[in-house]
């Protein structure tokens, strides 16, 4: 599926690098291809500073799927009933499984699964930041998929139609999935808002607190956006931060709503003018306090992340060993073993 | 088909399939690769597939599950002991899987009340037999190190799977051939993984029975206080 346009270019190098000198119409190509809407293949020629763009956003995702397996794990072993433990485990293992999507998009562009971890392990790579917000009741686990599943797929919709074809073709998949973990997240805070006062009392508080780290996920301001630009210009991204967070606004109050669940902004309200939802200012200083490595669960979060790879370390040089011995080649990893059924 | 399946046997079996499937489902975030985490995700929705299914025979699942005391579970205690190392969980799930293999091998080509739900289990369990069996091998045949973990849990948790091969009320099983062919497969394992099968007993010293009786050792009732606390704090309340 490589371009035509970048095809032309590229001709029959395998390896897709030109020579230096011929650059300019390389980039003539790669851009006309962009404007075409057409899919960058990995083998395509491609800017630098888009490889590196994409290979930056593809492992921040990436990791943030990882990590963000934390805070609803926390309450798998506490699910307080089998079909919702069935339901959490099922959403758990999806966002593995998104990670291992992400890792192999990144992988296409030349960048490892291995490296990446290194760099997420480092703190040279970041995760979406929230994450290192707690779950601290059961509730949080419907917020959680409710909202921030919710925001993410409001963000990730339109990367369907990115301009690299591998992520864009991991996001079609992810997305399938996240309209499940954003249904189950609705669908559990409706039981508890339909429930006991207690039950009810958990879900407004979990709401209360998720609210406003969620409309935090589309990113800073427009006009504080460093790369958003030139994302643009790529067609990595197809909508502005601020966009995407207002079509978030406008469709989690309706549904509010219908849940019987108050959001924690008094300023919320239609405006008939603009045809959206106005909102309360965002506490930017909280955002860039989190992104820092400020917030509640930062340094445990990216502990477990360190902890789980340091104490599995072992096994995965058992495998490679194995590996070894048994084809002759040093190439296991432990990735092979067992991870999809027959 | 409730009327004829005795309930003795479906907690049994039920409680074996809801307790490891918890005890796999710590594992969540903290496996030592990513692959693993899909993998023993696979092997907690099957198993707790399984237990559901098991439990509504008996009774109400989540009664069952969330409202019963320690000595009330019928579950093996090898399932219920703690993950440990990765060595370990390996080696309980080739333990416990080898033996649901072949007892739901055995059930489903009977005309059991069980033999229905043995069918479809029967291939849910050949892939975590499968999947202990290849990680037992890279672990056994790996490095020095990790030779000497699966070793040494293998050798920890033997004495736990003699209870297997006890008669359980309901349940139509030559116990006997089971636990031949059981020693008979584990033992091919562990051969070829360049371990040793261990020795010594394979049950519990105290006459008073173990797990099936309703004796479990002491993990299992901090497990139990974790898994039932919240359905417990709020009483009659639906999920
Ligand atoms: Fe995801
Ligand atoms: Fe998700």
């Amino acid at each position: 599926m490589a371009t035509a346009a970048a095809q032309r270019t590229a001709g029959s190098e395998a390896d897709g690098a030109p020579d230096p000198v011929d650059t300019t119409a390389y980039q003539h190509a790669f851009d006309a291809a962009v404007a075409a809407d057409e899919r960058i293949e990995p083998r395509d020629w491609m800017p630098d500073a888009y490889r590196a763009t994409l290979v930056r956003q593809i492992a921040q995702h990436a990791h943030s799927e990882i990590i963000g397996m934390q805070p609803e794990a926390n309450w798998i072993t506490r699910a307080p009933s089998l079909r919702r433990k069935a339901i959490l485990m099922a959403k758990v293992q999806d966002e593995a499984g998104h990670g291992l999507y992400l890792y192999s998009a990144a992988e296409t562009l030349g960048t490892g699964r291995d490296e990446l971890l290194d760099k997420l392990h480092s703190g040279r790579q970041k995760y979406s930041s929230i994450f290192n917000y707690p779950t601290l009741t059961w509730a949080d686990v419907g917020a959680i998929g409710w909202l921030v599943d919710g925001a993410a797929i409001t963000n990730q919709v339109p990367l369907c139609r990115c301009s690299y074809g591998p992520y864009a073709r991991a996001m079609v998949r992810i997305c399938k999935e996240e309209s499940f973990h954003q249904r189950q997240g609705y669908e559990l805070l409706l039981a508890l808002s339909k429930g006991t006062p207690e039950q009810h009392a958990m879900a407004q508080d979990a709401v209360n607190r998720w609210w406003w780290p969620s409309l935090m996920m589309f990113g800073p301001p427009d006009d504080e956006s460093q790369h958003s630009a030139q994302s643009m210009t790529w067609k990595i991204k197809r909508h502005s931060n601020d966009e995407l967070r207002q079509r978030f606004v406008d469709i989690c109050v309706p549904q509010a709503e219908s849940l019987g669940l108050t959001l924690p902004d008094p300023e919320l309200r239609w405006n008939e003018e603009r045809g959206h939802h106005d909102f309360g200012p965002i506490d930017w200083t909280e955002f860039w306090e989190v992104l820092k490595g400020n917030g509640p669960c930062n340094e445990q979060r990216i502990n477990q992340r360190r902890r789980a790879h340091d104490e599995g370390a072992w096994v995965r040089e058992a495998a490679a060993a194995y590996a070894a011995k048994h084809t002759g080649s040093a190439g296991g990893t432990g990735h092979e073993t067992g991870a999809t059924r027959a | 088909m409730t009327a004829t399946v005795p309930a003795t046997a479906a907690l049994a079996l039920g409680d074996d399939a809801l307790v490891l499937s918890h005890r796999l489902g710590e594992w969540a975030g903290h496996a030592p690769v990513l692959e693993e985490e899909v993998a023993l995700a696979n092997i907690v929705l099957d198993l707790l597939g399984q237990a559901r299914v098991l439990l509504s025979l008996a009774g109400d699942e989540d009664e069952l599950a969330y409202l019963r005391e320690e000595r009330a579970f019928r579950n093996l205690q090898l399932v219920e002991q703690p993950n440990g190392d990765f060595a370990h969980t390996i080696a309980r799930q080739l333990y416990f899987s080898t033996y649901q293999q072949l007892l739901y091998a055995e059930l489903a080509s009977g005309d059991g009340p069980f033999a229905p739900l043995a069918a479809k289990a029967v291939k849910e369990v050949a892939y975590h037999r499968d999947h202990a069996e290849q990680w037992t091998l890279r672990l056994g045949d790996g490095t020095g190190t990790s030779h000497e973990r699966m070793q040494h849990a293998c050798d920890a948790l033997w004495r736990f799977t003699g209870e297997m091969f006890q008669p359980v009320e309901g349940l139509d099983a030559d116990r006997a051939a089971l636990e031949t062919r059981w020693l008979e497969s584990v033992g091919d394992v562990l051969g070829r993984a360049t371990l040793t099968l261990p020795e010594g007993p394979r049950t519990g010293a105290w006459s008073a029975g173990a797990g099936r009786q309703g004796l479990h050792t002491e993990p299992f009732g901090r497990m139990l206080a974790e898994m039932q606390h919240l359905h417990r704090s709020h009483p009659g309340a639906s999920w």
